[in-house]
Protein backbone atom coordinates (compact mmCIF):
# COMPACT_ATOMS: atom_id res chain seq x y z
CA UNK A 1 0.00 0.00 0.00
CA UNK A 2 1.17 3.16 -1.00
CA UNK A 3 0.93 5.93 1.67
CA UNK A 4 0.86 9.76 1.80
CA UNK A 5 2.06 10.77 4.64
CA UNK A 6 3.01 14.55 3.63
CA UNK A 7 1.33 17.04 5.49
CA UNK A 8 1.57 20.93 5.10
CA UNK A 9 1.54 23.74 7.55
CA UNK A 10 1.31 27.26 5.57
CA UNK A 11 4.67 27.21 3.97
CA UNK A 12 5.94 24.17 5.80
CA UNK A 13 6.13 20.41 3.62
CA UNK A 14 6.56 18.22 6.49
CA UNK A 15 7.47 14.42 5.66
CA UNK A 16 4.98 12.99 8.29
CA UNK A 17 2.76 15.31 10.90
CA UNK A 18 5.36 14.31 13.81
CA UNK A 19 7.53 17.03 15.22
CA UNK A 20 9.09 17.35 18.58
CA UNK A 21 8.31 20.05 21.16
CA UNK A 22 10.34 23.25 22.08
CA UNK A 23 12.06 22.81 25.36
CA UNK A 24 12.12 18.88 25.19
CA UNK A 25 14.43 18.45 22.61
CA UNK A 26 17.30 20.90 22.82
CA UNK A 27 18.25 21.94 19.24
CA UNK A 28 18.21 18.63 18.16
CA UNK A 29 22.28 17.00 18.17
CA UNK A 30 21.43 16.11 22.11
CA UNK A 31 19.15 13.39 20.76
CA UNK A 32 21.83 12.32 17.53
CA UNK A 33 23.13 9.43 19.21
CA UNK A 34 19.51 7.56 19.37
CA UNK A 35 17.81 9.16 16.36
CA UNK A 36 17.70 9.75 12.91
CA UNK A 37 16.77 12.86 13.22
CA UNK A 38 16.25 13.74 9.28
CA UNK A 39 13.13 11.33 9.71
CA UNK A 40 10.89 13.60 11.51
CA UNK A 41 8.30 16.01 10.24
CA UNK A 42 10.28 18.62 11.77
CA UNK A 43 11.62 19.86 15.34
CA UNK A 44 11.17 23.37 17.45
CA UNK A 45 14.03 23.94 18.87
CA UNK A 46 14.19 25.78 22.73
CA UNK A 47 12.54 29.15 23.66
CA UNK A 48 14.69 31.72 22.10
CA UNK A 49 14.66 35.54 23.51
CA UNK A 50 16.31 38.31 22.02
CA UNK A 51 19.05 38.33 25.20
CA UNK A 52 20.42 35.41 27.33
CA UNK A 53 18.47 34.53 29.96
CA UNK A 54 19.94 32.53 33.07
CA UNK A 55 16.12 31.11 33.75
CA UNK A 56 14.81 30.82 36.91
CA UNK A 57 16.76 29.07 40.83
CA UNK A 58 16.94 24.85 40.86
CA UNK A 59 14.94 23.33 41.73
CA UNK A 60 12.55 24.02 38.53
CA UNK A 61 11.61 20.38 38.03
CA UNK A 62 9.03 18.57 39.93
CA UNK A 63 8.11 14.82 39.32
CA UNK A 64 3.87 14.68 39.57
CA UNK A 65 1.79 11.58 38.94
CA UNK A 66 1.97 10.90 35.12
CA UNK A 67 3.69 14.23 34.35
CA UNK A 68 6.19 16.68 35.59
CA UNK A 69 5.62 20.62 36.25
CA UNK A 70 8.91 22.29 35.28
CA UNK A 71 10.15 26.00 35.47
CA UNK A 72 13.04 26.50 33.59
CA UNK A 73 11.92 29.95 32.97
CA UNK A 74 13.41 30.18 29.17
CA UNK A 75 17.13 29.37 30.07
CA UNK A 76 19.00 30.02 26.41
CA UNK A 77 21.34 32.51 24.94
CA UNK A 78 20.32 34.86 22.83
CA UNK A 79 19.08 34.65 19.42
CA UNK A 80 22.66 36.38 18.35
CA UNK A 81 24.13 33.43 20.03
CA UNK A 82 21.54 30.89 18.17
CA UNK A 83 22.25 32.06 14.77
CA UNK A 84 25.98 32.30 15.26
CA UNK A 85 27.13 29.25 17.09
CA UNK A 86 24.30 26.58 16.88
CA UNK A 87 22.36 27.08 13.74
CA UNK A 88 25.47 26.34 11.80
CA UNK A 89 25.72 23.71 13.53
CA UNK A 90 21.96 22.03 12.96
CA UNK A 91 20.79 23.95 9.41
CA UNK A 92 22.51 20.51 7.77
CA UNK A 93 19.24 18.32 9.13
CA UNK A 94 17.05 17.00 6.31
CA UNK A 95 13.87 18.13 8.30
CA UNK A 96 11.95 21.80 9.39
CA UNK A 97 13.42 23.75 12.01
CA UNK A 98 11.20 25.96 13.43
CA UNK A 99 12.54 28.23 16.42
CA UNK A 100 10.85 28.88 19.00
CA UNK A 101 10.34 32.64 19.73
CA UNK A 102 9.91 34.63 23.19
CA UNK A 103 10.03 37.89 24.81
CA UNK A 104 8.99 40.30 27.38
CA UNK A 105 8.04 42.82 24.95
CA UNK A 106 5.91 43.33 22.04
CA UNK A 107 9.36 44.53 20.13
CA UNK A 108 11.88 41.85 21.69
CA UNK A 109 9.61 39.32 19.73
CA UNK A 110 9.57 41.68 16.47
CA UNK A 111 13.73 42.14 16.66
CA UNK A 112 14.27 38.37 17.43
CA UNK A 113 11.72 37.11 14.81
CA UNK A 114 12.83 39.73 12.41
CA UNK A 115 17.22 38.51 12.73
CA UNK A 116 15.62 34.66 12.56
CA UNK A 117 13.72 35.65 9.60
CA UNK A 118 17.38 35.56 8.05
CA UNK A 119 18.45 31.85 8.15
CA UNK A 120 17.69 30.08 5.01
CA UNK A 121 17.69 27.29 6.68
CA UNK A 122 14.78 27.96 9.18
CA UNK A 123 11.68 28.33 7.44
CA UNK A 124 9.21 28.57 10.16
CA UNK A 125 8.86 30.19 13.70
CA UNK A 126 6.56 29.25 16.89
CA UNK A 127 5.54 32.14 18.39
CA UNK A 128 5.31 31.62 21.82
CA UNK A 129 2.88 33.39 23.69
CA UNK A 130 2.29 31.05 26.38
CA UNK A 131 5.31 30.51 28.50
CA UNK A 132 4.05 30.14 32.26
CA UNK A 133 7.64 30.18 33.95
CA UNK A 134 8.51 33.97 33.24
CA UNK A 135 7.78 37.25 35.41
CA UNK A 136 7.22 39.56 32.45
CA UNK A 137 5.42 38.76 29.05
CA UNK A 138 5.30 34.88 27.93
CA UNK A 139 1.72 33.93 29.09
CA UNK A 140 0.76 37.39 29.43
CA UNK A 141 0.50 37.85 26.08
CA UNK A 142 -1.57 34.76 25.40
CA UNK A 143 -4.01 34.70 27.59
CA UNK A 144 -5.87 37.63 26.70
CA UNK A 145 -7.14 38.20 22.73
CA UNK A 146 -5.80 41.95 22.46
CA UNK A 147 -1.91 41.18 23.73
CA UNK A 148 -2.49 38.29 21.27
CA UNK A 149 -3.63 39.70 18.47
CA UNK A 150 -0.95 42.91 19.17
CA UNK A 151 2.16 40.56 19.52
CA UNK A 152 1.29 38.32 16.63
CA UNK A 153 0.63 41.25 14.16
CA UNK A 154 3.33 42.86 14.77
CA UNK A 155 5.79 39.60 14.24
CA UNK A 156 3.58 39.31 11.04
CA UNK A 157 4.71 42.63 9.63
CA UNK A 158 8.41 41.22 9.96
CA UNK A 159 8.46 38.09 9.57
CA UNK A 160 7.79 36.49 6.17
CA UNK A 161 8.12 32.86 6.51
CA UNK A 162 5.96 30.26 8.24
CA UNK A 163 4.26 31.40 11.70
CA UNK A 164 2.99 29.58 14.23
CA UNK A 165 1.35 30.44 17.22
CA UNK A 166 1.42 28.47 20.26
CA UNK A 167 -1.56 29.15 22.53
CA UNK A 168 -1.79 28.94 26.32
CA UNK A 169 -4.78 26.77 27.80
CA UNK A 170 -4.74 28.46 30.78
CA UNK A 171 -7.35 30.80 29.24
CA UNK A 172 -11.25 30.24 29.79
CA UNK A 173 -11.70 30.22 25.72
CA UNK A 174 -9.16 29.03 23.78
CA UNK A 175 -10.76 29.11 20.91
CA UNK A 176 -10.98 32.89 20.69
CA UNK A 177 -7.62 33.65 20.71
CA UNK A 178 -7.01 30.79 17.82
CA UNK A 179 -9.47 32.86 15.79
CA UNK A 180 -7.68 36.25 16.83
CA UNK A 181 -4.46 34.93 15.90
CA UNK A 182 -5.46 33.63 12.37
CA UNK A 183 -7.37 37.15 11.79
CA UNK A 184 -3.68 39.03 12.26
CA UNK A 185 -2.08 36.70 9.97
CA UNK A 186 -1.41 33.35 11.89
CA UNK A 187 -0.65 30.49 9.33
CA UNK A 188 -1.27 27.83 11.86
CA UNK A 189 -1.63 27.61 15.73
CA UNK A 190 0.02 24.80 18.05
CA UNK A 191 -1.40 24.01 21.63
CA UNK A 192 -1.07 23.31 24.26
CA UNK A 193 1.49 24.52 26.17
CA UNK A 194 2.28 23.96 29.69
CA UNK A 195 -0.51 24.02 32.63
CA UNK A 196 0.01 25.77 35.56
CA UNK A 197 0.39 23.88 38.39
CA UNK A 198 2.00 23.34 42.03
CA UNK A 199 3.23 20.47 43.90
CA UNK A 200 4.07 20.96 47.62
CA UNK A 201 5.70 18.33 50.04
CA UNK A 202 3.60 17.77 52.91
CA UNK A 203 6.32 16.77 54.88
CA UNK A 204 8.35 20.03 54.89
CA UNK A 205 5.54 22.19 53.81
CA UNK A 206 7.94 23.18 50.86
CA UNK A 207 6.94 23.78 47.33
CA UNK A 208 8.72 21.50 45.43
CA UNK A 209 9.81 24.34 42.41
CA UNK A 210 11.69 27.34 43.51
CA UNK A 211 9.12 29.71 41.38
CA UNK A 212 6.33 28.22 43.53
CA UNK A 213 4.17 27.54 40.07
CA UNK A 214 5.32 25.59 37.07
CA UNK A 215 4.11 24.14 33.95
CA UNK A 216 2.37 20.28 34.09
CA UNK A 217 3.08 18.26 31.02
CA UNK A 218 2.90 14.40 30.01
CA UNK A 219 0.02 12.14 30.00
CA UNK A 220 -2.02 14.11 32.94
CA UNK A 221 -2.56 17.00 30.39
CA UNK A 222 -3.86 14.88 27.03
CA UNK A 223 -7.50 14.80 27.68
CA UNK A 224 -7.03 18.59 28.17
CA UNK A 225 -4.92 18.64 25.39
CA UNK A 226 -7.38 17.25 22.87
CA UNK A 227 -10.34 18.92 24.25
CA UNK A 228 -8.77 22.41 23.37
CA UNK A 229 -7.39 20.92 20.06
CA UNK A 230 -11.04 19.73 19.00
CA UNK A 231 -12.27 23.47 20.12
CA UNK A 232 -9.92 25.63 18.39
CA UNK A 233 -10.06 22.90 15.27
CA UNK A 234 -14.53 23.38 15.00
CA UNK A 235 -13.23 27.89 14.80
CA UNK A 236 -10.41 28.06 12.61
CA UNK A 237 -9.52 26.86 9.18
CA UNK A 238 -5.53 27.48 9.63
CA UNK A 239 -3.55 24.16 10.60
CA UNK A 240 -3.06 22.91 13.85
CA UNK A 241 -0.41 21.60 15.53
CA UNK A 242 -1.87 19.14 18.65
CA UNK A 243 0.43 18.21 21.44
CA UNK A 244 0.15 17.52 25.68
CA UNK A 245 1.03 13.90 26.66
CA UNK A 246 1.52 12.28 23.44
CA UNK A 247 3.48 9.01 24.37
CA UNK A 248 3.03 6.88 21.25
CA UNK A 249 1.64 6.35 17.92
CA UNK A 250 -2.20 5.93 19.13
CA UNK A 251 -2.03 9.53 21.75
CA UNK A 252 -0.86 10.88 18.17
CA UNK A 253 -3.80 9.43 16.03
CA UNK A 254 -6.24 10.56 18.72
CA UNK A 255 -5.03 14.04 18.42
CA UNK A 256 -4.84 14.34 14.73
CA UNK A 257 -8.68 12.82 14.63
CA UNK A 258 -9.55 15.48 17.39
CA UNK A 259 -8.20 17.88 13.97
CA UNK A 260 -4.85 18.44 14.31
CA UNK A 261 -2.67 18.43 11.19
CA UNK A 262 0.31 17.54 12.95
CA UNK A 263 1.57 16.68 16.71
CA UNK A 264 4.62 17.35 18.77
CA UNK A 265 5.81 15.18 21.21
CA UNK A 266 7.55 16.46 24.30
CA UNK A 267 8.00 14.95 27.66
CA UNK A 268 7.75 11.29 26.19
CA UNK A 269 11.00 12.50 24.94
CA UNK A 270 12.78 12.06 28.25
CA UNK A 271 11.58 8.64 28.82
CA UNK A 272 12.18 7.34 25.89
CA UNK A 273 14.62 9.12 23.41
CA UNK A 274 13.66 7.26 20.24
CA UNK A 275 10.08 7.53 21.12
CA UNK A 276 9.23 9.91 17.93
CA UNK A 277 10.61 7.40 15.53
CA UNK A 278 8.49 4.77 16.98
CA UNK A 279 5.49 6.96 16.77
CA UNK A 280 6.56 7.86 12.84
CA UNK A 281 6.38 4.16 12.26
CA UNK A 282 3.20 3.77 14.61
CA UNK A 283 1.35 6.48 12.22
CA UNK A 284 2.51 4.44 9.17
CA UNK A 285 1.12 0.60 10.47
CA UNK A 286 -1.95 2.33 11.58
CA UNK A 287 -2.97 3.60 8.05
CA UNK A 288 -2.27 0.39 6.88
CA UNK A 289 -4.20 -1.29 9.28
CA UNK A 290 -6.87 1.05 8.54
CA UNK A 291 -6.72 1.40 5.12
CA UNK A 292 -5.84 5.27 4.82
CA UNK A 293 -3.31 6.03 2.06
CA UNK A 294 -3.22 9.79 2.66
CA UNK A 295 -2.62 10.77 6.64
CA UNK A 296 -4.64 14.09 5.49
CA UNK A 297 -7.64 11.92 5.73
CA UNK A 298 -6.99 11.57 9.36
CA UNK A 299 -7.12 15.20 10.52
CA UNK A 300 -10.50 15.61 12.02
CA UNK A 301 -12.02 12.26 11.47
CA UNK A 302 -13.61 11.62 14.53
CA UNK A 303 -16.90 10.43 14.38
CA UNK A 304 -19.46 12.64 15.87
CA UNK A 305 -23.00 11.77 15.29
CA UNK B 1 27.94 1.35 16.14
CA UNK B 2 30.22 3.62 17.23
CA UNK B 3 31.08 2.29 20.65
CA UNK B 4 30.97 5.94 22.47
CA UNK B 5 27.51 6.87 21.35
CA UNK B 6 24.94 6.48 24.41
CA UNK B 7 22.21 4.08 23.82
CA UNK B 8 18.64 4.23 25.55
CA UNK B 9 19.06 -0.14 25.52
CA UNK B 10 17.23 -3.11 27.31
CA UNK B 11 20.07 -4.47 29.62
CA UNK B 12 19.09 -8.15 31.47
CA UNK B 13 19.81 -8.11 34.71
CA UNK B 14 22.37 -11.11 35.43
CA UNK B 15 22.10 -10.44 39.43
CA UNK B 16 20.35 -8.65 41.71
CA UNK B 17 22.37 -8.70 45.11
CA UNK B 18 20.76 -7.51 48.07
CA UNK B 19 23.18 -5.48 50.68
CA UNK B 20 20.72 -5.04 53.57
CA UNK B 21 17.13 -4.03 54.13
CA UNK B 22 17.99 -0.52 52.33
CA UNK B 23 20.52 -1.00 49.62
CA UNK B 24 21.16 -3.79 46.70
CA UNK B 25 23.49 -4.10 43.83
CA UNK B 26 22.12 -4.72 40.00
CA UNK B 27 23.83 -6.12 37.77
CA UNK B 28 22.65 -5.25 33.67
CA UNK B 29 24.31 -7.10 30.78
CA UNK B 30 24.37 -5.86 27.20
CA UNK B 31 23.94 -8.39 24.52
CA UNK B 32 26.75 -6.31 22.25
CA UNK B 33 30.28 -4.54 23.35
CA UNK B 34 29.77 -1.80 25.98
CA UNK B 35 30.95 1.79 25.16
CA UNK B 36 33.76 3.30 27.23
CA UNK B 37 32.39 4.12 30.57
CA UNK B 38 34.23 6.79 32.74
CA UNK B 39 33.78 6.85 36.46
CA UNK B 40 31.32 8.82 37.86
CA UNK B 41 29.18 8.53 34.56
CA UNK B 42 25.76 7.01 35.20
CA UNK B 43 22.88 5.51 33.60
CA UNK B 44 18.89 6.86 33.15
CA UNK B 45 16.49 4.00 34.45
CA UNK B 46 12.95 3.19 33.35
CA UNK B 47 10.90 2.26 35.77
CA UNK B 48 7.84 0.63 34.18
CA UNK B 49 4.54 0.30 35.63
CA UNK B 50 4.17 2.98 37.58
CA UNK B 51 2.29 6.44 37.71
CA UNK B 52 4.66 7.55 39.84
CA UNK B 53 8.00 7.10 39.03
CA UNK B 54 7.17 8.37 35.50
CA UNK B 55 10.51 9.96 34.61
CA UNK B 56 13.54 8.00 34.55
CA UNK B 57 15.70 7.26 37.57
CA UNK B 58 19.83 8.60 37.43
CA UNK B 59 22.09 6.05 39.06
CA UNK B 60 25.87 6.25 39.31
CA UNK B 61 27.83 3.32 37.71
CA UNK B 62 29.04 1.59 40.45
CA UNK B 63 31.74 -0.94 38.80
CA UNK B 64 32.36 -2.30 34.81
CA UNK B 65 33.36 -5.86 33.92
CA UNK B 66 34.19 -5.30 30.45
CA UNK B 67 35.18 -8.70 29.91
CA UNK B 68 31.03 -9.61 30.39
CA UNK B 69 29.70 -6.42 29.01
CA UNK B 70 28.26 -5.83 32.18
CA UNK B 71 28.11 -2.92 34.57
CA UNK B 72 26.82 -2.70 38.37
CA UNK B 73 24.60 -0.20 39.93
CA UNK B 74 24.26 0.44 43.68
CA UNK B 75 20.94 1.65 44.60
CA UNK B 76 19.58 2.78 48.22
CA UNK B 77 15.66 1.95 48.44
CA UNK B 78 14.00 5.79 49.63
CA UNK B 79 11.07 5.40 47.05
CA UNK B 80 8.72 3.80 44.86
CA UNK B 81 11.04 4.00 41.78
CA UNK B 82 14.05 2.63 43.98
CA UNK B 83 11.51 -0.13 45.55
CA UNK B 84 10.40 -1.40 42.39
CA UNK B 85 13.89 -1.72 40.74
CA UNK B 86 15.05 -3.58 43.85
CA UNK B 87 11.87 -6.64 42.62
CA UNK B 88 14.17 -6.69 39.26
CA UNK B 89 14.81 -11.03 38.90
CA UNK B 90 17.44 -12.42 37.39
CA UNK B 91 16.69 -12.60 33.53
CA UNK B 92 14.37 -9.26 33.53
CA UNK B 93 15.23 -6.09 31.37
CA UNK B 94 14.93 -3.16 32.07
CA UNK B 95 15.33 -0.24 29.54
CA UNK B 96 19.06 2.51 30.41
CA UNK B 97 20.19 5.11 28.90
CA UNK B 98 24.29 4.99 29.62
CA UNK B 99 26.72 6.42 29.51
CA UNK B 100 25.88 9.62 30.47
CA UNK B 101 27.44 12.54 32.38
CA UNK B 102 31.10 13.82 32.22
CA UNK B 103 32.91 11.48 34.88
CA UNK B 104 35.75 11.96 37.15
CA UNK B 105 38.80 13.74 35.97
CA UNK B 106 41.33 10.72 36.70
CA UNK B 107 44.30 12.63 35.19
CA UNK B 108 45.51 13.66 37.65
CA UNK B 109 49.66 14.34 39.13
CA UNK B 110 48.37 13.83 42.88
CA UNK B 111 49.77 11.39 44.33
CA UNK B 112 47.43 11.79 47.94
CA UNK B 113 43.93 11.24 46.62
CA UNK B 114 41.02 11.28 49.47
CA UNK B 115 37.56 9.83 48.13
CA UNK B 116 34.98 10.59 50.65
CA UNK B 117 31.80 9.01 49.91
CA UNK B 118 28.28 9.95 52.22
CA UNK B 119 26.09 7.07 52.34
CA UNK B 120 24.62 5.77 48.96
CA UNK B 121 26.88 8.70 47.62
CA UNK B 122 29.81 6.15 47.64
CA UNK B 123 28.22 4.16 44.41
CA UNK B 124 30.50 6.21 41.68
CA UNK B 125 33.96 5.69 44.23
CA UNK B 126 34.40 2.57 43.79
CA UNK B 127 34.95 2.31 39.70
CA UNK B 128 36.92 5.37 40.65
CA UNK B 129 39.43 3.86 43.13
CA UNK B 130 39.74 0.84 40.43
CA UNK B 131 40.79 3.86 37.84
CA UNK B 132 43.49 5.20 39.99
CA UNK B 133 44.90 1.36 41.16
CA UNK B 134 45.68 1.03 37.30
CA UNK B 135 47.49 4.59 38.10
CA UNK B 136 49.51 3.15 40.51
CA UNK B 137 47.39 4.74 43.07
CA UNK B 138 46.27 3.50 45.91
CA UNK B 139 43.48 6.10 47.66
CA UNK B 140 42.28 7.11 51.10
CA UNK B 141 38.62 6.26 51.18
CA UNK B 142 36.64 7.59 53.75
CA UNK B 143 32.84 6.05 54.08
CA UNK B 144 30.37 8.29 56.09
CA UNK B 145 26.36 7.54 57.13
CA UNK B 146 24.31 7.84 59.95
CA UNK B 147 25.14 4.95 61.40
CA UNK B 148 26.59 1.21 61.21
CA UNK B 149 24.04 -0.29 58.48
CA UNK B 150 24.60 2.73 56.10
CA UNK B 151 28.39 1.63 55.94
CA UNK B 152 28.07 -0.78 52.98
CA UNK B 153 30.30 -2.56 50.72
CA UNK B 154 33.72 -2.41 52.70
CA UNK B 155 35.24 -5.47 51.92
CA UNK B 156 34.79 -4.51 48.00
CA UNK B 157 36.45 -0.49 48.67
CA UNK B 158 38.92 -2.32 51.30
CA UNK B 159 40.63 -3.85 47.80
CA UNK B 160 40.93 -0.57 46.23
CA UNK B 161 42.27 1.94 49.12
CA UNK B 162 42.79 2.75 52.74
CA UNK B 163 39.48 2.37 54.38
CA UNK B 164 38.06 5.02 57.19
CA UNK B 165 35.03 5.24 58.49
CA UNK B 166 32.38 7.48 60.19
CA UNK B 167 29.07 7.58 61.64
CA UNK B 168 27.03 10.23 63.19
CA UNK B 169 26.22 8.08 66.08
CA UNK B 170 29.60 6.16 66.52
CA UNK B 171 27.98 2.61 65.90
CA UNK B 172 30.85 2.21 63.50
CA UNK B 173 34.45 4.31 63.39
CA UNK B 174 35.07 7.78 64.26
CA UNK B 175 32.18 9.42 65.70
CA UNK B 176 30.83 12.35 63.66
CA UNK B 177 30.76 14.00 60.52
CA UNK B 178 33.12 13.10 57.73
CA UNK B 179 34.58 16.85 57.86
CA UNK B 180 35.53 15.84 61.43
CA UNK B 181 37.13 12.45 60.86
CA UNK B 182 40.91 12.40 61.74
CA UNK B 183 42.15 11.53 58.15
CA UNK B 184 41.47 14.64 56.99
CA UNK B 185 44.64 16.01 58.95
CA UNK B 186 46.29 13.76 56.86
CA UNK B 187 48.58 15.63 54.12
CA UNK B 188 46.28 15.05 51.05
CA UNK B 189 46.39 16.39 47.73
CA UNK B 190 43.18 16.16 45.88
CA UNK B 191 39.78 15.14 46.86
CA UNK B 192 36.91 13.21 44.99
CA UNK B 193 33.22 13.27 46.85
CA UNK B 194 29.76 12.26 46.54
CA UNK B 195 27.10 12.43 49.02
CA UNK B 196 24.17 14.61 51.05
CA UNK B 197 24.55 18.17 49.18
CA UNK B 198 25.26 19.62 52.91
CA UNK B 199 28.21 17.18 53.23
CA UNK B 200 29.67 17.97 50.00
CA UNK B 201 29.71 21.31 50.36
CA UNK B 202 31.54 21.00 53.86
CA UNK B 203 34.07 18.77 52.14
CA UNK B 204 34.25 21.46 49.79
CA UNK B 205 34.50 24.43 52.26
CA UNK B 206 37.46 22.14 53.91
CA UNK B 207 39.22 21.88 50.52
CA UNK B 208 38.92 25.18 49.92
CA UNK B 209 40.44 26.97 53.17
CA UNK B 210 43.48 24.05 52.88
CA UNK B 211 43.85 24.61 48.93
CA UNK B 212 43.38 20.97 47.82
CA UNK B 213 41.69 20.65 44.78
CA UNK B 214 38.34 18.66 45.16
CA UNK B 215 35.61 17.43 42.01
CA UNK B 216 31.87 16.84 43.36
CA UNK B 217 29.73 14.74 41.77
CA UNK B 218 25.85 16.17 42.12
CA UNK B 219 22.84 14.40 42.58
CA UNK B 220 20.50 17.05 41.34
CA UNK B 221 16.73 15.97 39.72
CA UNK B 222 16.95 15.23 36.66
CA UNK B 223 14.53 14.72 33.57
CA UNK B 224 15.79 14.12 30.80
CA UNK B 225 19.15 13.22 31.32
CA UNK B 226 21.15 14.30 28.02
CA UNK B 227 21.01 18.36 28.18
CA UNK B 228 17.74 19.20 26.29
CA UNK B 229 15.14 20.43 29.16
CA UNK B 230 17.60 22.41 31.28
CA UNK B 231 15.81 21.03 34.31
CA UNK B 232 18.72 19.92 36.09
CA UNK B 233 21.32 22.90 36.35
CA UNK B 234 23.33 24.17 38.89
CA UNK B 235 24.66 27.81 39.41
CA UNK B 236 28.46 27.77 38.12
CA UNK B 237 30.90 31.03 37.99
CA UNK B 238 29.54 30.68 33.96
CA UNK B 239 25.74 30.37 34.90
CA UNK B 240 23.75 27.83 34.93
CA UNK B 241 25.56 24.24 33.75
CA UNK B 242 23.48 21.24 33.41
CA UNK B 243 24.13 18.53 35.79
CA UNK B 244 23.36 15.85 33.33
CA UNK B 245 25.91 16.80 30.67
CA UNK B 246 28.29 19.44 32.43
CA UNK B 247 28.33 17.16 35.57
CA UNK B 248 27.55 15.14 37.82
CA UNK B 249 30.87 15.95 38.07
CA UNK B 250 32.46 19.39 38.94
CA UNK B 251 35.24 20.82 39.96
CA UNK B 252 34.66 22.89 42.99
CA UNK B 253 36.14 25.87 41.57
CA UNK B 254 34.48 25.97 39.11
CA UNK B 255 30.63 25.99 41.55
CA UNK B 256 29.36 29.03 42.99
CA UNK B 257 29.31 27.14 46.60
CA UNK B 258 29.85 29.55 49.17
CA UNK B 259 33.03 28.84 50.05
CA UNK B 260 35.45 31.07 52.94
C1 LIG C 1 23.66 11.72 38.75
C2 LIG C 1 22.93 10.98 39.85
C3 LIG C 1 23.46 9.80 40.34
C4 LIG C 1 22.79 9.09 41.35
N1 LIG C 1 23.34 7.93 41.77
C5 LIG C 1 22.70 7.16 42.67
C6 LIG C 1 23.22 5.89 43.06
O1 LIG C 1 24.28 5.45 42.58
N2 LIG C 1 22.52 5.16 43.95
C7 LIG C 1 21.33 5.61 44.48
O2 LIG C 1 20.73 4.89 45.28
N3 LIG C 1 20.83 6.82 44.15
C8 LIG C 1 21.48 7.61 43.25
N4 LIG C 1 20.93 8.84 42.88
C9 LIG C 1 19.67 9.28 43.49
C10 LIG C 1 18.51 8.56 42.84
O3 LIG C 1 18.36 9.00 41.52
C11 LIG C 1 17.20 8.82 43.60
O4 LIG C 1 17.32 8.31 44.90
C12 LIG C 1 16.02 8.14 42.92
O5 LIG C 1 15.74 8.79 41.71
C13 LIG C 1 14.80 8.15 43.80
O6 LIG C 1 13.72 7.54 43.11
P1 LIG C 1 12.47 6.90 43.88
O7 LIG C 1 11.37 6.73 42.92
O8 LIG C 1 12.90 5.68 44.63
O9 LIG C 1 12.18 7.97 44.98
P2 LIG C 1 11.16 9.21 44.90
O10 LIG C 1 9.89 8.77 45.51
O11 LIG C 1 11.17 9.84 43.58
O12 LIG C 1 11.91 10.17 45.88
C14 LIG C 1 12.24 9.78 47.20
C15 LIG C 1 13.24 10.75 47.74
O13 LIG C 1 14.40 10.76 46.89
C16 LIG C 1 14.69 12.07 46.46
N5 LIG C 1 15.09 12.06 45.07
C17 LIG C 1 14.29 11.79 44.01
N6 LIG C 1 14.95 11.92 42.88
C18 LIG C 1 16.20 12.29 43.21
C19 LIG C 1 17.35 12.61 42.48
N7 LIG C 1 17.36 12.62 41.15
N8 LIG C 1 18.45 12.94 43.15
C20 LIG C 1 18.47 12.97 44.50
N9 LIG C 1 17.41 12.69 45.23
C21 LIG C 1 16.29 12.36 44.61
C22 LIG C 1 13.43 12.87 46.61
O14 LIG C 1 13.72 14.22 46.92
C23 LIG C 1 12.71 12.20 47.74
O15 LIG C 1 13.01 12.78 48.97
C24 LIG C 1 21.58 9.58 41.88
C25 LIG C 1 21.05 10.78 41.39
C26 LIG C 1 21.69 11.47 40.40
C27 LIG C 1 21.12 12.73 39.87
C1 LIG D 1 11.14 21.07 30.42
C2 LIG D 1 10.21 21.74 29.45
C3 LIG D 1 10.58 22.92 28.81
C4 LIG D 1 9.72 23.55 27.92
N1 LIG D 1 10.13 24.69 27.28
C5 LIG D 1 9.31 25.29 26.37
C6 LIG D 1 9.73 26.43 25.63
O1 LIG D 1 10.86 26.91 25.76
N2 LIG D 1 8.84 27.01 24.76
C7 LIG D 1 7.58 26.49 24.57
O2 LIG D 1 6.83 27.03 23.77
N3 LIG D 1 7.19 25.38 25.23
C8 LIG D 1 8.01 24.78 26.12
N4 LIG D 1 7.57 23.66 26.79
C9 LIG D 1 6.22 23.12 26.53
C10 LIG D 1 6.25 21.98 25.51
O3 LIG D 1 6.77 22.40 24.28
C11 LIG D 1 4.84 21.40 25.33
O4 LIG D 1 3.97 22.43 24.89
C12 LIG D 1 4.25 20.82 26.60
O5 LIG D 1 5.26 20.17 27.35
C13 LIG D 1 3.09 19.84 26.37
O6 LIG D 1 3.49 18.71 25.64
P1 LIG D 1 3.97 17.32 26.31
O7 LIG D 1 2.94 16.93 27.32
O8 LIG D 1 4.11 16.36 25.18
O9 LIG D 1 5.29 17.61 26.96
C14 LIG D 1 8.44 23.00 27.68
C15 LIG D 1 8.07 21.81 28.31
C16 LIG D 1 8.93 21.17 29.19
C17 LIG D 1 8.49 19.90 29.84
S1 LIG E 1 18.15 16.49 33.04
FE1 LIG E 1 17.48 17.46 31.24
S2 LIG E 1 19.08 18.88 30.94
FE2 LIG E 1 19.82 17.71 32.59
Amino acid sequence: MDLNTRIKIGGLDLKNPVMTASGTFGYGPEFEDFIDINRLGGIVVKGTTLHHREGNAYPRMAETPSGMLNAVGLQNKGVDVFCKDIYPSIKHYDTNILVNVSGSTVEEYIETAARINELDHIPGIELNISCPNVKEGGMAFGTSCPSAVAVTHAVREVYKKTMVVKLSPNVTNIAEIAKAVQDVGADGVSLINTLLGIAVDAETRKPLLSTITGGLSGPAVKPVALRMVWQVSKAVNIPIIGMGGIMNATDAIEFMLAGASAIQVGTANFIDPTVSMKIVDGIEDYMRRHGVTDVNDLIGAMIED
Amino acid sequence: MNTDKKRAEDLTVVENRKINKDYYVLKLASKTDLPKIKAGQFVELLVEDTRNAFLRRPISIYDVQPECNSFELLIQIVGEGTQLMSQLQTGDTINTMYPLGNGFQTETKSKNILLVGGGVGLAPLLYLAKKLNDKGIRPKILLGGRAENNIIEIDNFEKYGDIFISTEDGSLGEKGFVTQHSVMNESIDKIYTCGPDPMMRAVGDIAFSKNIDCEVSLENMMACGIGACLCCVTDTKEGHKCVCTDGPVFNTNELKWNIA
